[in-house]
């Protein structure tokens, strides 16, 4: 029994941390103000480190670090806050093409997600509401895909597109390219506005079947799988958002004495850390669920995903209240771990779906 | 990152494993903590020497002291195989968790010698006489006096919350030695014989009814300085190794967790339908789930950290600080799925044996005892995450010139 990354991936993760710290500062304000929706300079360096490829096998241009190796990235790009399709591209499109595309999709399409040039988005909601077969409504039908999605978080960046699909009444997953006639893309404002996320709507585009990922059991083990690595990068802002708020408890007096001395500070931040604490061994635990294939994959992602978004909104919103009136500026950066922490609470089914969906595996497994 | 055992893991779980099928029944329901009688406590003094016989007492504990010289993994496989099973475990957690390993560390070898093997063979119990009236959370503040006579301490004052001093043969003692020096600086600590004349233990009722810790009252009371551990004057140090082995000791606060409350939820109503299949109740369900899998896995993280030679540090304070409140809150959360009915708690009629109803009465302890909610949060917000101490009126005064309450 051995429960921490292996000493390699301390490696990566130290190397990914002090580059992020240098080229990925200020990533999110630029991103928020300037409205580019991304840091297309960072998105190229990272292409260039190999992280896109990190759970690609070499055959198909990736670096082969396997799963864990993603999960170590990922908790590092959540610190970060950096403004990068990085879920969109490596968790959800190349993890889909990997899974479920047959052997000239995945050299058609991963050697390009690996290294950046192509940007992969992941297109399942059509409106409000948790995921779920019944709302997937946009039909691929002839190698035609008709429907609109919306929200899809990097669509307005994305070269690619996996899109839930249904043709009568079985539902799956199909790849498309996002430059053909028959695709337009409608920006939407967002509680992030340093993530991208637009409307996309398809009218007879061209797409092609993932043909591992017919019916729905399959977009929910892609779900389960991108939930472990979305936990990651949660746990990253989570810490950063923790670090921030026990620096300016450190830093500010008040009556006299440093706020930090206050027990309504300490017990505060002590909670963010218990939740903390809580979520990291959630996530350890799902990670390694998605590297051994272990049998408990749903319950492990979905327990990761529930303590990792619990984890991230706590400690992004008590970093804010212990800043007061100067966490509420426009000018601090405690908006920025806020904002972020709703949206990657939002980005793969809510919290509720997760604990409804981790009651129901365990239901089953003790019918079973 | 592997959660499954290594070759020489199985191996010992197998071994572990065939002792307990021999040797104990398998668990049939209900996990809370009964009353500590005598039947009990002779019940866990034999299975205590038959865990001993086997090679299952002590199993990181030095060999040349009656141990195994084992690995904490293999104390944690055996912890979990042994939860499978039908056995009293606890009557021993303070004696061997946290007493005998303070007595290692600063008794001379001989007198370890001494000591050891019968506590191992549960010949002898121990218990751990800190606290006072006025010394709860700021246990430095306590007042019992030794006072230096010839070859011997002479002790006068009172103890309170001591688990299991009226069944216990021996007692780790800390007491104020000088009161004239500020109050961490004036303790000395000591073991004794609970049967010394001018001891006496009376029983405290619980909330709940039963009546498992005690007040000691102390009226001249000779220790011999043999007994001192540590220096005079050091006796703070000296329970902060006791201490830091709690934090080792107290695994899995015993009481009902999500699976319990789960079974449960499938036999309620809510609005027509199992309790299990609505939404309110399956999101509390699903908390629980997740609070519950951190910790054992969060424990998991701790092991394998010490496997590696670090020290368990102030981190595992998170374990008692989740787990006390999660009982309590499981507990109120299925009477209330009970509705009215859940203010039976007779075992004969109440769902699960009364296990939840129970529950409710004796989780408040796991909040207070071993350190409480508020001062184990006080100690990750220092110790983890480095803020500041509390502004402190009594660190540099003798505490003498204390104000007491």
């Amino acid at each position: 029994m051995n429960f921490e990354f292996s000493e390699e991936l301390g490696a990566v993760r130290a190397q990914a941390q002090s580059f992020l710290r240098t080229h990925a500062s200020g990533s999110a304000r630029r991103s928020l103000e300037q409205r580019t929706g991304f840091d297309a300079a960072l998105w190229e360096q990272v292409g260039r480190l190999g992280w896109l490829g990190a759970a690609i096998p070499e055959a198909f241009g990736g670096i082969g670090l396997g799963e864990e190796g993603l999960c170590v990235i990922a908790e590092e790009v959540g610190r970060s806050l950096a403004a990068l399709p990085f879920a969109s591209s490596a968790y959800l499109a190349a993890q889909a093409v990997l899974l479920f595309g047959d052997a000239g999709q995945k050299a058609r399409l991963l050697p390009d997600l690996a290294r950046g040039s192509a940007i992969g988005c992941f297109a399942l909601a059509e409106g409000p509401g948790a995921p779920s077969p019944e709302a997937v409504r946009a039909v691929l039908a002839g190698g035609a895909l008709t429907g609109r999605k919306a929200p899809v978080v990097d669509g307005g960046i994305a070269t690619l597109a996996v899109v839930a699909v249904r043709d009568h009444d079985e539902v799956g997953l199909c790849v498309a390219d996002l430059s053909t006639v028959g695709v337009s893309r409608d920006g939407l404002d967002t509680i992030d506005p340093s993530r991208n996320v637009a409307a996309l709507s398809f009218d007879r585009c061209p797409a092609e079947w993932l043909p591992g990922a017919r019916g729905w059991p399959a977009v929910m083990r892609l779900l389960d799988r991108a939930a472990v690595l979305f936990a990651f990068e949660q746990l990253g802002g989570a810490q950063a958002s923790l670090d921030m708020a026990r620096d300016y408890a450190l830093q500010r007096r008040a009556f006299g004495r440093q706020i930090g001395s206050f027990q309504a500070i300490k017990h505060k931040l002590a909670d963010v850390y218990i939740a903390i604490e809580l979520a990291r061994s959630n996530a350890y635990y799902g990670a390694y669920a998605l590297q051994s294939a272990a049998g408990d994959m749903t319950e492990a992602a979905s327990a990761a995903r529930v303590a990792a978004t619990h984890a991230f909104e706590l400690a992004s919103q008590e970093n804010l209240q212990t800043h007061g009136g100067m966490g509420f500026t426009w000018e601090s950066d405690c908006h920025l771990f806020y904002r972020r922490a709703k949206h990657l609470s939002l980005v793969l089914g809510a919290a509720p779906f997760w604990r409804d969906r981790l009651v129901g595996a365990l239901e089953f497994r003790n019918a079973a | 990152m592997d959660f499954a055992d290594t070759p020489d893991e199985a191996a010992f779980r197998a071994e572990v494993a065939a002792f307990l099928k021999a040797n104990a029944r398998p668990l049939a329901g209900g996990s809370g903590e009964g009353p500590v009688d005598d039947s009990h406590v002779a019940r866990a003094r034999a299975w205590q020497a038959r865990r001993a016989e086997a090679g299952f007492a002590g199993i990181t504990w030095p060999r040349r002291f009656g141990g195994r010289g084992g690995t904490p993994m293999q104390q944690v496989i055996y912890a979990q195989e042994e939860a499978k099973y039908d056995v009293p475990a606890h009557v021993f957690e303070i004696g061997l968790g946290m007493c005998i390993p303070t007595l290692m560390a600063y008794a001379p070898p001989e007198v370890s010698a001494r000591y050891v093997g019968p506590a191992l063979r549960g010949e002898e119990i121990w218990c751990q006489l800190f606290s006072e009236p006025g010394a709860g959370s700021d246990v430095a503040g306590l007042r019992m006096r030794a006072e230096r006579d010839c070859e011997d301490w002479v002790v006068n004052g009172q103890k309170i919350w001591t688990s299991g001093a009226h069944f216990s043969d021996f007692g780790l003692l800390l007491t104020r030695t000088d009161p004239g020096v500020p109050k961490h600086r004036g303790l000395t600590m000591f073991f004794l014989d609970m049967r010394s004349p001018g001891v006496e233990v009376r029983r405290i009722r619980q909330i709940s009814g039963t009546s498992n810790f005690n007040e000691v009252f102390f009226t001249d009371v000779r220790i011999p300085d043999a007994q001192r551990l540590g220096a005079p004057g050091e006796g703070w140090t000296v329970a902060l190794t006791t201490l830091m082995h709690e934090r080792l000791a107290i695994g899995s606060l015993p009481g009902p967790d999500f699976g319990e409350l789960l079974e449960l939820a499938k036999t309620m109503q809510v609005n027509g339908q199992p309790a299990s299949r609505d939404g309110a109740v399956r999101e509390r369900l699903a908390d629980w789930y997740v609070q519950s899998k951190g910790l054992e896995y969060t424990r998991m993280r701790m092991l394998t950290a010490l496997s590696r030679g670090q020290m368990p540090g102030p981190e595992a304070s998170i374990y008692k600080a989740v787990s006390a409140s999660k009982i309590q809150e499981i507990a109120t959360f299925a009477l209330d799925l009970m509705d009215s009915a859940g203010m039976v708690s007779d075992p004969q009629t109440a769902p699960m044996r009364a296990v939840f109803q129970e529950a409710l009465l004796y989780s408040p302890a796991g909040r207070i005892a071993g350190g409480t909610d508020e001062i184990l949060k006080n100690i990750i917000a220092e110790r983890v995450l480095g803020l500041p101490g509390d502004i402190r009126v009594d660190r540099e005064a003798a505490f003498n010139a204390l104000p007491a309450s």
